[in-house]
C-alpha cells in the first residue's frame, strides 16, 4: 500500500469522522436550544446567544481535527 | 462539517484530474491563498508589488502580505474609532459613537464585569483591542483581493501568546509570583489527587491559549478553503452549468463567514476574559 495513498485515506476518514462528531454535537445543542425557546419564548435572545457561543466552541474542536487532516493530506 | 466535505471532495477530484489543460491546480490555488507571500497581487492584473524583506539579526521580520493586511485592518479600526471619538464630548451619542458604545458597554458589563469582577476596567482596553482587532482582521480577508491575517498561524499564535502573558500577568499582579503559581491548582483537594491535578493544571495553562490560537486559525482558514474549493469546482468539472449550483452555495458560505468572523472574535475575547478572571480572582 502506497504510504501517500494511506495518508490521503487517513485524511479523508479523519475529516469525515470529525464532521460526524461536530454534526452530532451541534445537532444536540440546537435541539436543546429549540426546546428551551419553545418552553420560554421570552428568553429566546439569551438562548440564541448562548447557542451560538457553544456552537463556535464545538466547531473549534472539529476544526482541530480538520487541521490535522489537512496536515496529513498536504504532507502525503 | 461543510469544510471537511468540500475539502475532501476537491482533494479527490483534483487527484483524478491533476492537469486540466491550462494547468489549473486546485491545490496551488488554495495554498496560494492560505500561505503568506512576500508580494501583494493586484487583482485583475498579473502584476504584483514585491514587499521589502527585513532582517534583524537572525530574525526574519520581513513585511509580508499578512503584515500589510494587519496594517489595513488597524487603519480601518483607527478610522472608525477616531470618527466616533471626535464627538466624545456630546451628551447624546449619535452615529458611529453610538454603535461603538453598544459594543464597549456590552463588553464592559456582560463580559469583563461578570467574568473578571471588580477590577475589570484594568483589563478592558486589552479585551476590547482583542475583540476589535481580531474582528477587523477576520473581515479584511473577506474583501476580494485581500488576505486574512488571522488565517496565518503565526498571527494567531502571537495573539494567543499575548493572551497567555496577560493571563499570567493578571495572576501575578494580584497575588505575587509564588501564590499565583499555587493558585493554579485549586485548593481543598484530597491529597492523592495532587499528583494528577498539578500536571493537568500546569498543562492546562498552556493548552488553553494554544486552543485559542488553533481555533481562530482553523476557523478562518477553513472558511476560505471552502469558498475557494466550491468556486474551483466549476473549473475542475469544466462546465459552466456547475456555476448555477456552486455560486449560490458559495454565496451562502460567504455570508456565513461574515457571521463566523464576528463569532470567532467574540469567542476569543470571551475566553481570554474567562481565563483572566480565573487567574486574577479564582473562585475557591
Amino acid at each position: 500500500m502506497d504510504p501517500k495513498g494511506l495518508a490521503f485515506l487517513g485524511a479523508g476518514f479523519g475529516a469525515g469522522l470529525a464532521a460526524i462528531g461536530v454534526g452530532i454535537g451541534i445537532g444536540r445543542l440546537a435541539a436543546n436550544a429549540m426546546d428551551g425557546i419553545a418552553r420560554q419564548p421570552q428568553s429566546a435572545g439569551t438562548i440564541q446567544t448562548a447557542m451560538l457561543i457553544a456552537a463556535g466552541l464545538i466547531e473549534g474542536v472539529g476544526l482541530f481535527a480538520l487541521v490535522i487532516c489537512i496536515l496529513l493530506a498536504f504532507k502525503g | 462539517m461543510i469544510a471537511a466535505a468540500a475539502l475532501a471532495a476537491t482533494e479527490t477530484v483534483a487527484q483524478q484530474a491533476p492537469e486540466t489543460g491550462s494547468g489549473f491546480s486546485v491545490t496551488d490555488l488554495i495554498m496560494g491563498h492560505i500561505l503568506d507571500s512576500r508580494e501583494i497581487e493586484i487583482p485583475f492584473t498579473h502584476t504584483a508589488i514585491a514587499l521589502p524583506p527585513l532582517h534583524l539579526g537572525p530574525y526574519d521580520l520581513s513585511i509580508t502580505r499578512s503584515v500589510v493586511m494587519m496594517w489595513i485592518a488597524s487603519g480601518l479600526l483607527l478610522v472608525v474609532t477616531l470618527a466616533a471619538a471626535r464627538r466624545a464630548k456630546d451628551a447624546v451619542p449619535t452615529g458611529s459613537r453610538n454603535v461603538l458604545e453598544v459594543f464597549v458597554k456590552y463588553f464592559r458589563e456582560e463580559i469583563a464585569g461578570k467574568l473578571i469582577g471588580h477590577d475589570s476596567d484594568r483589563y478592558l482596553p486589552y479585551l476590547l483591542t482583542c475583540f476589535f482587532f481580531v474582528w477587523f482582521c477576520n473581515m479584511v480577508g473577506l474583501i476580494p483581493g485581500f488576505a486574512t491575517p488571522t488565517g496565518n498561524i503565526s498571527v494567531t499564535a502571537c495573539l494567543a501568546g499575548l493572551a497567555f502573558l496577560t493571563i499570567q500577568g493578571a495572576g501575578v499582579r494580584q497575588y505575587g509570583l509564588v501564590k499565583h503559581l499555587k493558585n493554579v491548582v485549586p485548593g481543598g483537594l484530597p491529597l492523592w489527587l495532587y499528583p494528577i491535578m498539578v500536571p493537568v493544571e500546569i498543562l492546562g495553562q498552556f493548552t488553553k491559549p494554544f486552543a485559542l490560537c488553533i481555533r481562530l486559525f482553523a476557523n478562518m482558514t477553513a472558511g476560505h478553503v471552502v469558498i475557494i474549493g466550491l468556486i474551483s469546482l466549476i473549473f475542475i468539472l469544466k462546465s459552466a452549468w456547475v456555476a448555477t449550483v456552486a455560486v449560490p452555495f458559495t454565496l451562502f458560505i460567504f455570508v456565513l463567514e461574515l457571521l463566523v468572523c464576528f463569532i470567532q472574535a467574540y469567542i476569543f475575547t470571551t475566553l481570554v476574559a474567562t481565563f483572566i478572571g480565573m487567574s486574577a480572582h479564582p473562585a475557591h
